[in-house]
């Protein structure tokens, strides 16, 4: 597992029922492209998060394949309905085989 | 070849290639929002947005590899719009191809120049 990997959600603690919402999500994450060189010349070899999903109640808002592009500590702003209340969860698949995971729950407002 | 990238690349052509299964890809309902101008190449914000979009693929030209990010929504997904940060190595076009919900294939893109490349090299 990479080190000091964390995940953070903002997700907004109440909706009404059909609302859209907006989520913003960040990973600390270095996301080693495979393109830099050490001192000694030699390519630093590709460590990243390749994939990011997104599920409300088993269903899907978004999946996202991640190529080395993406910057360090990846940031995705999306937005999601919310059909009622239940729990979003994130999950993040690092290339050596870790799946980082959390979860925010939404309870539905007046 | 002095600094201007080829605005399109084989690389590209064939991540288009592998996205779009050889379909024409036209103008429509499709936005990328990029700086013109980003100081420092290793995050730049970027944002696509696409009201009938079933999948927008993310295409950095002028990159080592092209390839950016494939963003997929789903049933639950309201806006079909996503923002994220990304890495250029230099000045280059950032091409958005979002797959409708009809099949066919739609393109915008941007030209952002960048200061400091973010590649490592």
């Amino acid at each position: 597992m990479a080190s000091g990997v964390k995940p953070r959600v903002k997700v907004p603690k109440t909706a009404a029922v059909g609302d859209t919402i907006t989520i913003k999500t960040l990973i600390s994450h270095k996301m080693e492209s495979g393109q830099r060189k050490d001192k000694e010349g030699n390519v630093i070899p590709r460590s990243i998060i390749n994939r990011f999903t997104c599920d409300f109640n088993g269903e899907n808002v978004v999946d996202v394949k991640m190529e080395p592009a993406i910057s360090t500590n990846p940031y995705f702003e999306f937005e999601a309905k919310v059909p009622e209340a239940g729990e979003f969860k994130f999950t993040w698949y690092d290339d050596d085989g870790s799946v980082y995971e959390t979860s925010k729950s939404i309870a539905i407002s007046g | 070849i002095a600094g201007v990238p080829l605005r399109v690349s084989s690389a590209t052509e064939d991540a288009i290639a592998a996205f779009t299964g050889g379909a024409d890809v036209g103008v429509g309902d499709i936005s990328l929002i990029a700086p013109e101008i980003a100081e420092n190449g290793n995050t730049v914000p970027i944002e696509v947005a696409s009201e009938t979009a079933a999948e927008i693929l993310v295409l950095a030209t002028g990159n080592p590899t092209p390839g950016v990010a494939i963003f997929k929504f789903g049933p639950l997904s309201a806006s079909r719009a996503a923002s994220t940060r990304i890495r250029l190595a230099g000045t280059q076009d950032v091409v958005a191809i979002a797959k409708l919900e009809d099949g066919s294939f739609v393109q915008a893109s941007s030209t952002v120049k960048v200061t400091i490349g973010g590649c490592g090299g």
